[in-house]
């Protein structure tokens, strides 16, 4: 929904440095992270951060490798944008802003290799672990992809392995192993409304936003995964400027999800 | 007749509930809201509107439509649930509609509909009966006009044996039958307007067990009441 009388407003407000919440441009609100919320899940966490609360969920079972991957566990990351969590959101199959939520988490992880995917064989060619990650807003105003790709990390640093049976999963025996985890790598996005970036939107900035640019940091600050959404362009200058900005806050997020487990 | 069930597993007495947890206005983007816990169970309810319905040829210009929708996360069971509608969360989204109903004055609404949305985070049997409980305080929340509340707890009969609130280790209980009732009920005027049985039960069982059932849900009434009192005291 595009208001034109609250773009102008929200674009008045960030020239003179402020948000309609009252956060500075560079500033996230609140962020609370639970891990352990879920008993039927194999690992879970549930983080609020503003009015925004995500709830991801781990599940393990057993399944045939990919054709091109004979001896690695499969990663499969669903994500929906429940009509429980916000006035706009219908019912009815994913639909594309859901599909993108769902794909950018999964790029993170899947390319900064979080899950060492190799350890996660259980027969070469025959049989290997799947590892579903679903991520759901019980309460949506904005950064779904962030918030979301957060509760992913911890409900995967959360998750316990299953005992195994003749190649099958025993469901509720979990052991003390958990999954092999090798990287944290976080996702912020930056919004670009007007001239002014600014992290962790609203649903009411995210309706107003030119352009966006998700980017997932690894520790040393390497890149593994880049989104541009919005349908203005970016220069090479608000590149540059965007990714800075979120190597910058890719720490503070690491560290918080470090406290909370 | 003699039962062989003659301890809960968990321990608890026959008439018993696992604890309750409920509170009302969760969800800030909602018109109304509730968690309800029971046990392990968790059912979230979200209500938005009165709101235009649409396709328009649904609307009724006499009285506004009630729309429930049970769903179950897909991390909410041992095993994944595969996520979108199935045929057995079709059948409870319209079991809780037809339980809520009585209690709505839907002639309020013209033209209009009453979206509630119920997700389960976690389940350990009873989860149609705990998103009726938490609807019911999400559609109060929502400041819909109602009757009265709408109370549910799922009742069985294990071995001739009535309990109220089986949980998902006395459902699969393999070596005694099991019959498992959910009802929901109109707690002031005793009107049952859940009721459904799966396993077997004589007539007499049956009554008995709605008869068990009564106070219980009056109890959860209580706590569904204490709830949204919790919320509006000041």
């Amino acid at each position: 929904m595009m208001n034109q009388d609250l773009k102008a407003h929200i674009n008045e407000a960030l020239k003179k440095g402020v948000r309609l919440d009252g956060r500075k441009k560079e500033e996230y609100r609140k962020i609370e992270i639970t891990t352990g919320v879920i008993a039927t899940a194999e690992g879970s966490a549930l983080v609020k951060c503003g009015d925004t609360e995500v709830i991801a969920g781990v599940k393990l079972g057993i399944g045939e490798p990919y054709p091109d991957s004979p001896d690695e566990g499969v990663l499969i990351v669903g994500s929906e944008l429940l009509p429980l969590s916000n006035p706009e959101f219908e019912t009815g199959p994913p639909s594309i802003d859901a599909i993108e939520v769902a794909r950018v988490i999964d790029r993170g992880i899947r390319e900064g290799k979080t899950i060492n995917t190799k350890k996660l064989c259980i027969e070469k060619g025959e049989c290997v672990w799947t590892v579903m990650i679903d991520v759901l807003p019980l309460n949506y105003d904005g950064n779904l992809i962030d918030i979301g790709g957060i509760a992913a990390l911890a409900a995967l640093k959360d998750a316990k392995m299953l005992e195994v049976n003749d190649n099958k999963v025993v469901y509720g025996k979990r052991t003390k192993q958990s999954l092999p985890i090798m990287s944290m790598p976080v996702p912020v996005t930056i919004l670009k409304i007007g001239d002014n970036l600014i992290v962790d939107p609203t649903e009411a900035e995210e309706a107003v936003l030119d352009a966006r640019l998700t980017v997932s940091i690894l520790e040393d600050g390497t890149l593994c995964a880049l989104q541009k959404g919005g349908d203005a362009s970016l220069s090479v200058k608000d590149i540059n400027e965007m990714i800075n900005l979120a190597v910058k806050k890719s720490q503070d997020i690491r560290r918080k999800i470090y406290e909370a487990l | 007749m003699e039962s062989r069930y003659n301890k809960r597993l968990d321990g608890r007495g026959f008439e018993e509930t696992r604890p309750i947890i409920a509170r009302a206005g969760v969800i800030n983007k909602a018109d109304g809201s509730a968690m309800f816990r029971i046990g392990r169970t968790t059912a979230y309810a979200a209500v938005y509107g009165p709101r235009e319905l649409h396709p328009k040829h649904l609307q009724d210009p006499k009285k506004g439509v009630l729309r429930c929708n049970y769903n179950m996360m897909p991390f909410s069971a041992e095993e994944r649930v595969r996520p979108g509608p199935s045929r057995r969360s079709r059948e409870i989204s319209m079991v809780t509609e037809k339980a809520l109903l009585p209690v709505v004055n839907l002639e309020d609404y013209p033209n209009a509909v009453v979206d509630v949305f119920i997700e389960l985070i976690e389940t350990d049997a009873g989860s149609r009966c705990a998103g009726i409980c938490a609807a019911s305080i999400a559609l109060a929340d929502a400041g819909i006009i109602m009757k009265d509340m709408v109370a549910a707890v799922s009742t069985g009969v294990i071995d001739h044996r009535i309990v109220i609130d089986l949980d998902g280790d006395e459902e699969h209980l393999a070596d005694l039958d099991v019959a498992d009732i959910p009802i929901a009920m109109i707690p002031s005027t005793e009107e049952i307007t859940l009721l459904q049985m799966d396993g077997k039960a004589s007539k007499e069982e049956l009554f008995r067990a709605i008869e068990m059932v009564k106070p219980v849900l009056k109890r959860i009434a209580e706590v569904q009441r204490k709830a949204l009192k919790e919320k509006y005291k000041g």
